[in-house]
């Protein structure tokens, strides 16, 4: 009944519904669409560097990730890979035996990343070979590389020529090994596109002189939301001279990014939804100026003040979840749309987001959560906002109310 | 065998007592028996809708008590006195009477739905006090488009749905022309007849006074005459 009831008096004055609703719908769209770009961007990011190269959970022989040399290496044995297999939330892990080199071509040389890695399981890991754009993935045996494109072009090589990669092996000896190109990969993070080789696992311990060494173990999550719990899993089950790291902790910049965009979004959205707050306050203050009579005879006749209260929040309620409604309505195709058209930025702002690693593409993103957050949102304010009407309900005097 | 329905014990309301009191209504006593229909007049300013309001639990004097059927409403809580309201009395005021984005029909069964009426008696009973009212072809329609003087049966109707004790009625033909107004008695006049149903009313209409009959006249609080008309209801 007060439902029904709080309905139609919101169809009492019907242009102030409407504006009412139109302010709301408005803000739903903006942030939506500004809500969605944002996380549309940190999973394009995340996806970039996170899933295609790091993975969300490394594990490492403790000291590696302050310093990064074959020396903190460890063996990669059956116990330590199964020990993080089973731990639950695992989907896959891969090893690789990563150091920094020179690859040479003709009178081109450019320093790199190697990573030694085993093809099958980094492809479960990490998609590597969706990546590649000529040429053929690797196989276990084989004495040929994949090069980042950026780096080829740099080292104007292709497809079937040698590269010489020149690096620091164990104990410091010197490692040197001639390979012949044999794919090119595309990443959307500038950062790896311009220096990343992949090569065999064992041809790079063979190269390394690190036999049965791996750096890190790449983890992936069944669900990357389950990465801080499983990291804290395999910290409470791997023995102590092993380090495990989130993606977070192995890359604070992108992480306080992510953090800082993130405030700075939420400090925009809370302006964006304090302004629309005005506009429903208002709505609701002529609502209480014009019907303090009515009020006054509804309690008159018997109905209870609690019943009156709820009557005015589900209207606080209604007024905004209808224009909350539309608004989510309205924002998805918007959002499909800046979805399947990312917006691509160029010239010297394209030229900044690369020198930071980001591919400077704003793709949107259409997880449901954001259109629930910001139901979610709006509710809350249309409960806040009514609780000024509901503090006059409960304090009414009807006799006073019925000569105002 | 006459019972009594409202028992005023010395009732009085000062407003601003502490700055330059207005003595409302001052030192009244008072007995209304069931099936009397009582006019209470004076001129403006006599007290005689504070009066009203008092005996209706909506004003709370500052003195005095008031008893109906046995129950102190002086001495009950907001809440109870809510529910007491609901149950035992009904109001026809003079303005602002109907809930305007209800139809006339939902407007008189808000108050069994406030009750919590079994749906199958308020169909039942909304038919009926709309067909007594004379309004079973406006059941739909919304108090908007309905006369004044439609609009003031709709209100009794809606009075009768919570079948109280007695009816309070403020100025109830004070809106409307001359003809709704008689209208309107002749309908209140019937009902008190035939169904026994006690009215109170607050007036200077003289056509309400000249039908009521008992006639309660106030001035300045207090009750200036108190005398049973000749004429019948």
């Amino acid at each position: 009944m007060l439902l029904q009831l709080a309905w139609r008096n919101l169809w009492r004055n019907p242009n102030r519904s409407f504006i009412t609703m139109a302010s709301v719908w408005c803000a739903v769209v903006l942030a939506v669409a500004m809500s969605s770009l944002q996380k549309g961007v940190f999973d394009h990011l995340i996806s970039n560097v996170v899933s295609f190269y790091s993975g969300y959970v490394q594990v490492h022989r403790t000291g590696y990730q302050s310093e990064q040399t074959l020396e903190n290496s460890f063996p990669l044995t059956d116990s330590i890979q199964k020990a993080v297999l089973s731990s639950p939330g695992v989907a896959a892990a891969t090893p690789r035996l990563e150091a920094f080199a020179l690859a040479s071509t003709g009178e081109k040389t450019k320093g790199c990343l190697v990573a030694g890695i085993a093809p099958d399981t980094e492809e479960r890991v990490t998609r590597l070979k969706s990546k590649i754009v000529a040429g053929a993935y690797l196989q276990d045996s084989a004495q040929t590389i994949l090069i980042a494109e950026g780096l080829a072009k740099r080292l104007q090589t292709g497809l079937g020529d040698t590269v010489i990669l020149l690096g620091q092996g164990y104990y410091g000896t010197t490692a040197a090994g001639k390979y012949a190109v044999g794919g090119i990969l595309r990443f959307g993070s500038p950062a790896l596109n311009d220096q990343v080789v992949f090569l065999p696992l064992a041809a790079a311990q063979h190269w390394l002189d690190a036999p049965g060494l791996a750096t890190t173990l790449v983890v992936s999550p069944e669900k990357p939301t389950a990465t801080e719990r499983i990291a804290a899993q395999l910290r409470a089950s791997l023995p102590p001279d092993f380090e495990t790291l989130t993606w977070q902790e192995m890359m604070p910049d992108i992480h306080e990014h992510i953090q800082a965009d993130t405030a700075s979004s939420a400090i925009i959205l809370g302006v964006l939804y304090l302004l629309i707050s005005f506009g429903i306050f208002a709505t609701l203050l002529m609502m209480l100026a014009e019907r303090q009579r009515e009020f006054g005879m509804l309690v008159a006749l018997g109905m209870k003040k609690r019943q009156l209260a709820q009557m005015v929040m589900f209207e606080s309620v209604l007024i905004t979840l209808t224009g909350c409604l539309f608004g989510i309505l309205a924002s998805i195709p918007l959002v499909w749309w800046l979805k399947e058209h990312p917006i691509r930025i160029t010239g010297e702002m394209a030229e900044v987001y690369e020198k930071f690693g980001f591919e400077a593409i704003f793709p949107a993103s259409l997880a449901p959560s954001i259109f629930w957050n910001q139901a979610l949102a709006v509710l809350i304010i249309g409960l806040l906002l009514s609780l000024y009407p509901i503090a006059k309900v409960l304090f009414l005097k009807p006799v006073d109310a019925m000569r105002a | 065998m006459k019972t009594t329905v409202i028992d005023i014990h010395n009732v009085s309301k000062i407003y601003n007592p502490d700055t330059i009191p207005v003595h409302a209504v001052n030192g009244v006593h008072l007995h209304i028996e069931r099936g009397e229909f009582t006019a209470l007049v004076g001129p403006s300013g006599s007290g005689k809708t504070t009066l009203l309001n008092i005996i209706g639990g909506l004003d709370v004097p500052t003195e005095g008590k008031v008893v109906i059927n046995d129950t102190d409403i002086t001495a009950l809580s907001p809440n109870r006195l809510i529910q007491f309201r609901l149950h035992n009395i009904g109001f026809v005021f003079q303005s602002f009477n109907l809930i305007p984005v209800l139809t006339a029909s939902e407007n008189v069964e808000f108050i069994m739905l406030l009750q919590g009426a079994p749906k199958a008696e308020r169909e039942r009973r909304v038919k009926e006090l709309m067909h007594a009212v004379g309004l079973s072809d406006k059941m739909d329609v919304r108090p908007a488009q309905l006369s004044g003087g439609q609009q003031q049966r709709v209100a009794v109707a809606r009075a009768l749905a919570s079948k109280p004790q007695f009816i309070l009625a403020d100025e109830p033909t004070a809106n409307l022309d001359s003809q709704s107004a008689t209208n309107l008695l002749d309908m209140m006049a019937q009902l008190n007849r035939e169904e026994g149903m006690t009215f109170i009313f607050s007036t200077h209409d003289a056509r309400v006074i000249e039908r009521a009959r008992r006639v309660i006249t106030l001035v300045d609080g207090r009750i200036a005459s108190d005398t049973a008309s000749v004429s019948v209801a």
